[in-house]
């Protein structure tokens, strides 16, 4: 058996050091009223991918997320497209993607002729900055080492917590081994399991930010009295959100944790980590955490996450922008049904066809191979579902406002 | 072919369902052996009770504690949402057992 973590393939330097496994243009929109001149820009252009904010007013949050969207380690150069009276600065975000290195360019619709001309502007741009990529980023060699994986999981069933996130912890487990960094995420899916967490902490820093995120998702269950269980669950035999929390929490494997990062923060070292999506709580009560799927898998990207593994027992199609999307399922019916959207059937495991070791290997064999280039299967199909809504992180005391 | 059931740990009294299963005998596989006998039909993924479980007794899987029984539970009996209750969320008591819908949101869909 060959050693994982010697296995290497080409990737993408970029000027801040960050090896990326794609090298795409990203475009972004600072506003709902330019989304649509946005996805035509990107409409049929090869290695551009699209995403943005609704909101006409700004949000620090959400400022920060498509910062470290622009500036991920995929993503090469930046296109940022504003209507033209929103609060949201398209100018900065490509001024910040500029000073990381990346060619970025930037434009307002108003004044540029309306949809049509913006379009046209908007793609001779973009394909102007794709040849200049694609000529002068640097190759260079990776490893697992090299490599940022999240994990979320959705549309659970009772295998989810059997098969199909023990498999992702048998593969963080190997990634962490060879030096890489595995994240996870979903705090409102840690409740009920407060020592059994607190007991995988690295050290005593990680173990006080364990404390503080599981106590505050607590809080936010509560506050808004909806736990992070649907009628889908329900419906695959998950009866309450501690045994859908136990389910949850496999995909992180048995390797020490870290400690806890932020929304837009890159892990701060190797290993495992976990990442809190919830919003503070002091500030307008929370919001919302995880509205969906695609919300969180968004967060896993933001903290340089250059694939992630989605977890569905009961089946899911979506994709994700700038970082590919590996889709794994506990359920070997689910599998067979969906074949054409799921990569991995870990329902093989329950079966007893394959040992869970041995599950964790095939699947980092197949992290390795959309690495190097490989698209898996919600990247073939065009999904790039994305998700960027107002939240309150980092923000300060009440008093002092909301402008952080 | 006997439906086959999952127990994850040795101090679990609940099992998860891998195959679709009549009322009738299920194989034990995981961390236990034999069989247990059906009460009722039981879907794949969904919970049978491998022990009698008295009200308000934990319900224990993955060897922790996911919640406590609501009435007698028989052994071999479908655990879900009409005999298990969260320590926490109240809400799911509330659910269509089959569904999983809410029901108490029904007054907005007019």
């Amino acid at each position: 058996m060959s050693d994982l973590s010697a296995q290497s393939w080409t990737g993408y330097l970029r000027p801040d050091g960050r090896k990326g496994i794609r090298n795409l243009v990203l475009v972004i929109y600072t506003v709902e009223c330019a989304q649509h001149v946005a996805h035509a820009i990107g409409a049929n252009e090869e290695d551009v991918h699209v995403i943005g904010f609704p909101g006409c007013y700004d949000n620090a949050y959400a400022i920060r997320l498509m910062l470290a969207l622009a500036r991920h380690p995929n993503v090469g150069a930046v296109l940022s497209v504003g209507l033209g009276c929103e609060y949201t600065q398209p100018e900065k975000l490509a001024e910040v993607a500029r000073q990381s290195g990346r060619p970025a360019e930037w434009f307002f619709i108003q004044q540029s002729g309306g949809t049509k001309s913006s379009v046209a502007k908007g793609k001779e741009i973009v394909s102007k900055l794709r040849e200049e990529i694609r000529k002068s980023t640097p190759r260079v060699s990776m490893t697992l080492a090299d490599l940022t994986v999240g994990c979320e999981c959705g549309g659970s069933d009772g295998t989810s917590g059997l098969a199909g996130n023990p498999t992702v912890g048998a593969f963080f487990d190997l990634l962490v081994d060879a030096g890489g960094r595995a994240v996870f995420e979903e705090t409102v899916e840690m409740i009920g399991l407060r020592e059994h967490m607190l007991s995988r902490s690295a050290n005593a820093t990680a173990r006080q930010q364990l404390a503080d995120a599981y106590d505050k998702a607590e809080r936010y269950c509560r506050s808004v009295r909806q736990w992070s269980v649907s009628p889908g669950n329900f419906a695959g035999g998950l009866t309450t959100i501690e045994e859908k929390s136990l389910g949850a929490f496999a995909k992180g494997g048995t390797r020490p944790i870290q400690g806890v990062i932020r929304v837009a923060e890159p892990p701060r070292g190797p290993g495992l980590w976990i990442l809190d999506s919830v919003p503070d709580d002091h500030f307008m009560q929370f919001g919302y955490t995880n509205p969906n799927d695609t919300e969180g898998i968004m967060d896993l990207i933001s903290a340089g996450s250059q694939i992630v593994l989605f977890v569905t027992g009961r089946g899911s199609v979506i994709g994700s922008p700038i970082a590919p999307l590996i889709k794994v399922t506990g359920n070997s019916a689910t599998f067979r049904a969906m074949e054409e959207d799921m990569d991995f059937d870990a329902g093989r495991v329950l079966a007893g066809d394959l040992t869970l070791a041995r599950a964790g290997r095939e699947l980092a064999e197949m992290v390795i191979r959309v690495a190097a280039g490989e698209p898996s299967k919600p990247e073939r199909l065009g999904h790039r579902e994305y998700f960027i809504m107002y939240k309150h992180q980092n923000t300060p005391s009440l008093t002092e406002g909301c402008r952080a | 072919m006997i439906p086959r059931c999952f127990q994850i740990q040795a101090s679990d009294n609940v099992a998860t369902l891998i195959d679709d299963a009549v009322a009738g005998a299920v194989q034990i596989s995981g961390a236990g052996r034999g069989d247990v006998v059906a009460l009722e039909a039981i879907s794949r993924g969904h919970k049978v009770a491998l022990a009698d479980i008295a009200p308000n007794e934990a319900v224990v899987k993955f060897g922790v504690r996911i919640g406590h029984a609501t009435q007698f539970i028989k052994r071999g009996a479908w655990v879900h949402l009409h005999n298990l209750a969260s320590d926490l969320d109240e809400r799911s008591g509330t659910l269509d057992i089959h569904s999983g819908a809410p029901t108490d949101t029904a007054s907005a869909y007019v």
